[in-house]
Order: structure tokens, then C-alpha cells, then sequence
């Protein structure tokens, strides 16, 4: 079974964002950029799965501009067999990765999908719900388990209060949550041999995809801040506070 | 103008968050239409007549809808959508897994975690786990999204007499399979909806000691949530999560025990009406939000404050 994963280029983790002074979008120049995290724990998925003789090819999409080739060459470098990178502006709408990815995986055919569930720009959580629906397959969303059996994927999903399994007919579609697995380290070697591996560029022409948007961004503000209050200095003070001050108990 | 609202619900009891995206759908405007697909979910499409602000209870009760399968749900409400010019969900894991399903069937995009209707076709929303918030405009002819449910206040449950009409079409994709669902069993409100939340973090050490919070929590009538820092740590399970990945509350008092107050976990309570802190470290960025702050070791202080509750 060929594993697909599709993964994105954003703002590192730990970075907080700005807002421009203009209020036209965030700050992104000269900030640090990495692979998405739920995405980098849905390249480790597809890596434990080619290793336990489940999966016989692992292949990293990107869809964007040739800087986020960086993050594919890190997802060649965590285990991934090759990359394709569909040339675009930098940020296209959920709508259109979800397009673009559905001719890719037309092409390729693989037995799974495997996307992370959101990435922490815009924090949509859509890609992969709208992957599968165009694909008209079966989703497997907020995975904390992945279980293959013959034709068919038993997801575990991380819902409100607990946790639900579904039984997919493959090909299925896969989105990851945090406890799914904890990705590896890319070591010096396979960093090196990642450079090596091939990596393909699509074009949305090539894939019969216009990307466009109905969604335009007005303006951007940073949210309202809140403004410290006090310190303490004993549980009793904090009680009383909270009882005649705040009286919120 | 006519909005189609999913209910949120489990067969048996409308949830309250249903409310609250009612209480959005009002903010746009015109009419209201509250689908309910279940199956054995008669009660629930009860209650949902009773809401004023509902016009039409739609309800799909078939097995193929026991679950919310987003494979099943997403095609009915397909078939339904020519009707409307909004279709809400909150921003709920159910929601979450429908309706983008849903927005890409009709070919629209899906607005995420509204926090704010400032037309019919202008909503705010959260990026960059809410350190930025975004104003979009969607020329959508359907705009579909889902609505953060402590951003808009619940409209009434009761009093209305909504017109309650039965679906008979059944969409069954026959892809997916419900297996089982492990649902924790708790006495304690649900995070989302509680008034007052106590959440713990790496400071708490392990699991064995969020028990602290938990005899707080049953004095306070309270929720327990956690950091990520806690449940990446292993002390408790994912869905006790606050933050940009997890849950976002927004009650009247929350307590963080333990947290430092990383901007992931400030993203899901920084709405809170009075946030209180107990960290032993005094440069904890959570102090630069707390209403209240105490500086203390939470192994002394908690136990103080639950006797003293």
C-alpha cells in the first residue's frame, strides 16, 4: 500500500505571530518557519506504517511556493520515500489544497491519506474533511489510533469526552491529533540522504485545477489584551477576593 | 434568508451549545431551521421545538445518523443546503468533522470558530491560535461555518411551538462503521460549559495529584481541565486539553494550577471572566493575565483553598 501525506509550511511553533501595523495581515517576514507539528505526526504515522511492513511507499505533498520544498526535504529526511511540491502562491484557501490534493491523489492512488487535523496558522481543521469528501471516501479525523486490517483502517478518534472508533473502508482519509504517535528526530544521515530523494513539481494548470478564493481577508487586529491584575499573598486573600471582589464563587 | 443550524446532541439530550449557535444565527438574521439527525432521537427534536428562536425542527431519524458518521451526515445536509443562505454548526469535534464535508460538497469554503457576525456575509475569526483575529468576507453563496459557543450568549430554551417536520431520505455512503465509543463518565460539568474550570499543568507532577483539583472542582461545582504540558506529559487524557489544540473555554472563573501559561494554552481561556493563577514560579507568563495571582507552592495552596472553600 502507497501512503500519501500531505503537509504544510507555517510558522514555527514557537514563535509568536505579529500583527502588521496596518492591519492587513501578520508579520511574517524574517520569522522562522517549520513543517506544521500535527503534519510532521502525520509523516511519522506513515513511517511507522511502511515499517511494520503495512505501507511499501511513503510520499510527502506540499502545496505552495519553492521555500516550503524545505519542509518536504524534512519530511524525506523523517522517512519519506519522495516528495511532490504543486506550485502556488503561499497561502491558498482549504477549499483549494483540498482541490489540488484530490488530483494528486488520483494520480497516485495511494491506499491512505494521511493530513495533519489543522495547522496552527489558520487554524481551519478543513483539509482533510474536504480532501475526503471530494474523493467522496471515508474519514478518519482527530486519529489518536490507526489499526490497518486488509482493506479496511480502524480509526480512533480523539471526540469530546472520549474517544470514538470507526471502521473505514480504504481508501480512507486520516487526520491526525496530537497523542497519534511522537515524531522522531531526522538524523544527520537521513538528512543527508534526503537530499537525494526525488522530489516532482506539479502546476494547478497540469492538475486542470483554478485556484481562486470567495473569501477575502478584511483586516487583521490583534486580539484584546488583557490587562495583569494582582498578586496575593495568601489563600485566604485570594478566597476573599474571589468572593467580594470578583464574586464569582 | 433562511439559516439551517446542526444540532448538537447524543440521541437523547439536546446540548446547550446548540443554544449558543442559535444565539449566532440570530446575529446574522431571518429565519431559523434546526436540523436534528439522530436515530431514536425523538426527545431531542422535543426540546428542540421548544426553542423560540427555532422556525423549523427538521429531523432525520434513521440508523444511518446514530453516530453522526460525517460520511452519512454531511450528504443529507447536501440535499438540504439549495434552501439555505447559512448553515452553522458549533465548533464542536462533531461539527468539526461534518461540516467542512459539507462546505466542500457544495463547493464553498467553511469559515472556522466564528467569534463574531459583523454582517451576513462578515465574520471574525481566530488565527494563529488567537493571537491575531482575522475579519473575513466570504462571497460564498452558502456560507458554512462553525461558531464558538462561549462568544455568543445562549438564546432561550423554552417557550416556542417550532413546526417539526420529518425527513424520510436516508444517505447511507456505506464506507464507514461505528465501532465503540469510550466516553468518560463524569459527575462534573463539561469543560466547554462550565461555569468556574480548574485545569492543571506540568506542575502538577503526575496524574495522581490532579485529585487535588478534582475535590476543589466538587466544592466549586467545576470542570477540570489541563495544559497540553500535561497531557503530552501523560498525567491526563486529551480531551481535558485547554488550549489552541484542545478546548476553548470561556467561563466565569478559571483557575490555573501549575501552568506557566504558554501562548498555546492562553489561546483557549484568556476569554474567562476572572482567571486566577497559583504558580510557585513568580515569572510565569500566565501571571500577565491572571485577575489574581498567587505565588505559592500548589501542593500547600491547593488543599488550603479546598478547605477553605
Amino acid at each position: 500500500m502507497k501512503v500519501l501525506v500531505a503537509v504544510k509550511r507555517v510558522i514555527d511553533y514557537n514563535v509568536k505571530v505579529r500583527v502588521k501595523a496596518d492591519n492587513s495581515d501578520v508579520d511574517l517576514a524574517n520569522v522562522k518557519m517549520a513543517l506544521n507539528p500535527f503534519c510532521e505526526i502525520a509523516i511519522e504515522e506513515a513511517v511507522r506504517l511502511k515499517e511494520a511492513g503495512v505501507a511499501d511507499e511513503v510520499v510527502v505533498v506540499s502545496i505552495g511556493s519553492k521555500s516550503c520544498e524545505e519542509q518536504i526535504r524534512t519530511a524525506l529526511a523523517l522517512g519519506a520515500d519522495r516528495g511532490i511540491r504543486v506550485d502556488t502562491e503561499d497561502a491558498p484557501d482549504s477549499l483549494s489544497v483540498a482541490k489540488l490534493l484530490a488530483k494528486v491523489v488520483e494520480k497516485e492512488a495511494p491506499g491512505m491519506v494521511i493530513l495533519g487535523k489543522q495547522a496552527i496558522d489558520s487554524d481551519n481543521n478543513q483539509t482533510g474533511q474536504m480532501l475526503a469528501a471530494l474523493l467522496d471516501r471515508p474519514q478518519g479525523t482527530f486519529a489518536s489510533k490507526v489499526a490497518v486490517d486488509g482493506d479496511k483502517v480502524q480509526v480512533t478518534r480523539e471526540i469530546d469526552g472520549g474517544l470514538q472508533t470507526v471502521e473505514l473502508q480504504m481508501p480512507a482519509i486520516v487526520t491526525t491529533d496530537l497523542r497519534l504517535n511522537e515524531p522522531r528526530y531526522a538524523s544527520l544521515p537521513n538528512i543527508m540522504k534526503a537530499k537525494r530523494k526525488p522530489l516532482d513539481l506539479l502546476t494547478p494548470d497540469e492538475l486542470g485545477v483554478a485556484v481562486s478564493s470567495n473569501l477575502t481577508l478584511l483586516s487583521v487586529e490583534p486580539p484584546a489584551e488583557r490587562q495583569a491584575g494582582i498578586k496575593v499573598s495568601s489563600v485566604d486573600e485570594l478566597v476573599e477576593k474571589l468572593r467580594n471582589e470578583a464574586k464569582v464563587i | 434568508m433562511t439559516i439551517l443550524v446542526i444540532a448538537e446532541h447524543d440521541n437523547n439530550e439536546l446540548k446547550p451549545v446548540t443554544l449558543n449557535t442559535l444565539s449566532a444565527a440570530q446575529a446574522i438574521g431571518g429565519d431559523i431551521h434546526l436540523l436534528v439527525a439522530g436515530s431514536g432521537c425523538q426527545s431531542v427534536a422535543d426540546a428542540a421545538a421548544q426553542i423560540p428562536a427555532v422556525a423549523q425542527v427538521l429531523v432525520a431519524d434513521n440508523d444511518a445518523y446514530e453516530h453522526q458518521l460525517a460520511e452519512n451526515v454531511s450528504k443529507l445536509v447536501q440535499g438540504l443546503a439549495a434552501s439555505y443562505s447559512h448553515i452553522l454548526g458549533a465548533s464542536t469535534t462533531t461539527a468539526k468533522n461534518v461540516l467542512p464535508r459539507v462546505a466542500a460538497l457544495l463547493d464553498v469554503n467553511q469559515l472556522s470558530d466564528v467569534m463574531a457576525i459583523e454582517s451576513a456575509d462578515t465574520f471574525k475569526r481566530p488565527i494563529y491560535a488567537g493571537n491575531a483575529i482575522a475579519t473575513v468576507k466570504s462571497a460564498d453563496a452558502i456560507k458554512v461555518m462553525t461558531v464558538r459557543g462561549t462568544a455568543f450568549d445562549p438564546v432561550e430554551g423554552a417557550g416556542g411551538s417550532a413546526e417539526v417536520v420529518n425527513l424520510s431520505d436516508v444517505c447511507d455512503a456505506g464506507t464507514s462503521r461505528f465501532v465503540n465509543e469510550e466516553i468518560a463518565e463524569s459527575e462534573r460539568p463539561e469543560l466547554t460549559a462550565a461555569s468556574i474550570v480548574i485545569s492543571g499543568g506540568r506542575g502538577m507532577g503526575n496524574g495522581e495529584n490532579f485529585e487535588l483539583l478534582n475535590k476543589v472542582a466538587d466544592k466549586l461545582g467545576a470542570a477540570v481541565g489541563a495544559s497540553r504540558a500535561a497531557v503530552d506529559a501523560g498525567f491526563v487524557p486529551n480531551d481535558m486539553q485547554v488550549g489552541q489544540t484542545g478546548k476553548m473555554v470561556a467561563p466565569d472563573l478559571y483557575i490555573a494550577v501549575g501552568i506557566s501559561g504558554a501562548i498555546q494554552h492562553l489561546a483557549g481561556m484568556k476569554d474567562s471572566k476572572i482567571i486566577v493563577a497559583i504558580n510557585k514560579d513568580e515569572e510565569a507568563p500566565i501571571f500577565q493575565v491572571a485577575d489574581y495571582g498567587l505565588v505559592a507552592d500548589l501542593f500547600e495552596a491547593v488543599p488550603e483553598l479546598e478547605g477553605k472553600l
